[in-house]
């Protein structure tokens, strides 16, 4: 019979401690989180940057990802965004009694690998049971440090700035969706850490203003945040947006609009003009940008606009994801 | 192609770029045309069409978009069959968050520990009742012509296996009859941007008897920008002439589809259905014919239309009185978080879409 | 109202055909129209409801002599 999640397990006596040795240190083990104190400590630095994030996908299991690698990546992503390199994350899983214990497995597993290709070291933890569906739920919290002399803020876009993103947009949300809405597709999630990409724009120099990771709400919502943010007009071409027309298919099966679907391996990046093609040419050459480009500018002062010029020869302003994305067929 | 269609000599083969200058330096007549399709003023407000247009030619945004028609009675009634843990009802996403009379929706319902299945196909349905016989599955069967055969497919699947769990609580619309009392009700109009997936079933004749009783023209236009904009350019042409126009020939023909609508007259038959805002319009919508109303899950009588708030303009809106910034809530107290109409709910209403493009017209 | 998108029909069977849009897949109901694998197709919440007979580069073309017949 398949091993399930107990009220057990979250007792905080023996069957917790069996989950935490089977299956949370077998994968995170570090010198760190070995020494099971109340709290680790770890070396500093001088600014460092924090985040925390909570995971509550369903389905736990998509093409291309996982919670597990989702949860790493958010909460890293957040981190780098503001120019630190990341170091620590501490997890907390809320689990649903009757959930497969062998999913668990490959949750965590998912996590460590992901941890370990993004540089981090998961140093604490905690797990609580719930009464529930089998599902499971993970709080990411994550420390990085940031160099000195790094000012990388929504609020630092200049006028005349260029902006870019780093890959095609939609494919998370289109992977979900899909899995949902009985639509066979292969596109997979883009969940992806970005730190080649952060760590090479930044070794090789570019002038960057602003990182933003597109998640939820889509590049839209995100470029119309920045751009209140920075009180400045941001003007983007929709025939520069990068998106796969697989991707847009999809989205035209079912009513979406790929600018306002979720991503989860996209950052957009707005450095000085000057810097723009040296920057794309270093996205496409670090994992996971390949498909980088640059989509706009940064116009002019206001109280924050985001004006799309259409293929048509139109414009058309933009705002943040309004309801909830929904599948609109009839 | 159709009898009342006027030759007028203007010259063919017109590239995209003299369709543009010409509405854009269009100095006729002004003409208000009106998008019934809620794809369409998505599409337009998509491709920056308003801004193209010359001051003379105003676009508005009519009553295409389903669950903004549907009065608060229909999903009221859908909230009461979500209460009994035996029903499970199914859906298409659109009417999700659309509110009854009260504040509650069927994601509020779900909250509240009600199943509800949202699906890409009513013909989803069928698998989900197969594996699970116990439950009866609702399908809240809103929608035009174009969703019309699918229900009749799906109706027809029930019948042939004798299904026993899935029933439908249908609010089925007809544009014809529709667009004939928006004319007759006084509505400043001037030429139809007709649906064209709604045409692909209909055709385009069905246009005509309208056409030319009120001597405006018709174009039946796809969902691309360039099409939008020669459908546009095409009306325009035609100011004052009752024609109807095909603009998306690749799908519509002249006759739609007469084996849908065969299928669809099998099972349905025609009723004074109700619109939101609009009250009862002769004909207007499609119900189960009588032999086959045991699969109706309680559709008649739906008919009351609860305003969350009397000062809300849907009605006027969704007629082409007012545009959705003229009405006091729009964007205030009334917004796709806390909608107060349904024409804010939907992603394809008109006031949802004049708010997250900031649409304005001219 | 009423999204529908045109695909390829890759197979048929029984009132059934599996249409491609682009690489993803739908299971789409037919009996409307007489379709074969090759034809494309519009399909609106899983139903064919009609067959394209143009190529869409053609159609341009033919919309906008459409403007001036």
């Amino acid at each position: 019979m398949e091993e399930k999640i107990m009220m057990a397990h979250g007792s905080g006596g023996s069957a917790t401690g069996e989950l935490i040795d089977q299956i949370f240190d077998r994968e995170f083990s570090n010198s760190t989180l070995d020494q099971m104190e109340d709290s680790a400590v770890v070396a500093g630095a001088g600014q460092i940057a924090m985040t925390t994030d909570s995971f509550v996908v369903t389905p736990a299991e998509f093409k291309g990802g996982d919670i597990g690698r989702l949860c790493v990546c958010g909460t890293v992503n957040d981190l780098l965004m503001r120019g630190a390199v990341p170091k620590y994350l501490t997890c907390g899983f809320i689990l649903e009694e009757g959930l497969s214990i062998d999913l668990l497995k490959r949750v965590v597993h998912s996590m460590a690998e992901t941890a370990k290709e993004a540089g981090v070291q998961i140093v604490a933890g905690d797990t609580k049971v719930v009464n529930g569906i089998g599902e499971l739920y993970i709080n990411t919290a994550g420390v990085g440090f940031v160099p000195d002399g790094f000012d990388i803020a929504a609020g630092n876009a200049r006028v005349g700035d260029s902006i870019i993103v780093s890959g095609n947009v939609g494919d998370h949300h289109a992977a979900i969706l899909s899995e949902r809405m009985n639509i066979e597709t292969d596109i997979e999630s883009d969940n992806a850490p970005l730190v080649d990409i952060v760590k090479n724009l930044l070794d090789g120099g570019v002038d960057v203003h602003t990182l933003r990771d597109v998640t939820r709400g889509g590049l839209a919502t995100v470029l119309k945040e920045l751009s209140g943010q920075s009180k400045k007009t941001f003007v983007i071409g929709e025939d520069k947006i990068p998106v796969t027309k697989k991707v847009a298919d999809f989205a035209g099966l079912l009513g979406l609009d790929p600018l306002y679907m979720g991503n989860e391996g996209k950052l957009v990046a707005i450095v000085p003009a000057s810097d723009a093609q040296k920057a794309v040419d270093i996205i496409r050459h670090s994992k996971y940008g390949e498909n980088a480009a640059m989509i706009g500018e940064v116009r002019e002062d206001s109280d924050g606009r985001l004006i799309e010029t259409t293929e048509l020869g139109g414009e058309r302003e933009l705002d943040i994801l309004q309801g909830e994305g929904l599948p609109r067929i009839c | 192609m159709s009898d009342c269609q006027e030759k007028t000599g203007w010259f063919i083969n017109m590239t995209i770029e003299e369709v543009k200058d010409g509405l854009k330096n269009y100095d006729g007549p002004e003409m208000n045309i009106m998008e019934v399709c809620g794809s369409h003023t998505g599409a337009i407000a998509k491709n920056g069409i308003p801004g193209m247009l010359s001051d003379r030619i105003h676009l508005l945004s009519g009553p295409g978009c389903p669950v903004c028609v549907t009065p608060s009675s229909y999903v009221d009634k859908l909230l009461d069959l979500a209460k009994n843990p035996h029903n499970c009802i199914v859906t298409f996403g659109d009417l999700i968050r659309v509110p009854g009379s009260t504040k509650d929706n069927l994601s509020t319902a779900r909250g509240e520990g009600a199943r509800v299945e949202m699906v890409y196909s009513p013909m989803d349905t069928l698998d989900l009742a197969g594996k699970d016989p116990d439950a009866t599955f609702i399908f809240a069967a809103v929608g035009f012509e174009t969703t019309t055969p699918v229900y009749a497919l799906l109706v027809d699947e029930i019948v042939r296996n004798n299904i026993k769990n899935i029933k439908l609580l249908t609010a089925i619309k007809t544009m014809p009859e529709v667009i004939r009392y928006l004319m007759e009700s006084g509505a400043p109009i001037d030429g139809f941007i007709a649906p064209g997936h709604v045409s692909v079933v209909t055709g385009t004749h069905i246009y005509e008897p309208i056409a030319r009783d009120f001597s405006i023209p018709f174009g039946v236009a796809g969902f691309k920008g360039p099409e939008l904009l020669a459908a546009i350019y095409g009306i325009v042409r035609e100011y004052g002439h009752g024609v109807v126009k095909n603009f998306y020939p690749s799908v519509v023909k002249e006759d739609g589809n007469p084996e849908a609508r065969a299928l669809i007259d099998k099972y349905f038959e025609k009723y004074d259905a109700a619109w939101r805002g609009m009250g009862q319009v002769k004909g207007s919508g499609k119900i189960l014919r009588e032999e086959y109303r045991y699969l109706d899950a309680g559709s008649l009588g739906l008919d009351a239309d609860h305003k969350a708030n009397p000062a809300c303009c849907c009605d006027k809106v969704l007629m082409g009185k007012i545009r959705p910034y003229d009405c006091p809530l729009f964007g205030k107290v009334c917004t796709p978080m806390n909608p107060q109409g349904a024409c804010m709910v939907s992603t394809e209403g008109s006031c949802f879409s004049y708010l997250s493009n900031h649409r304005k017209d001219k | 109202m009423c999204v529908a998108l045109p695909g390829k029909v890759i197979d048929v069977r029984d009132r059934k055909a599996t249409v491609d849009f682009n690489g993803n897949r739908v299971d789409a109901r037919t009996g409307f129209v007489d379709i074969a694998p090759g034809d494309y197709v519009l399909v609106h919440a899983g139903c064919i409801l009609q067959k394209l007979t143009e190529q869409d580069a053609d159609e341009m073309n033919e919309i906008f002599s459409e403007i001036g017949a």
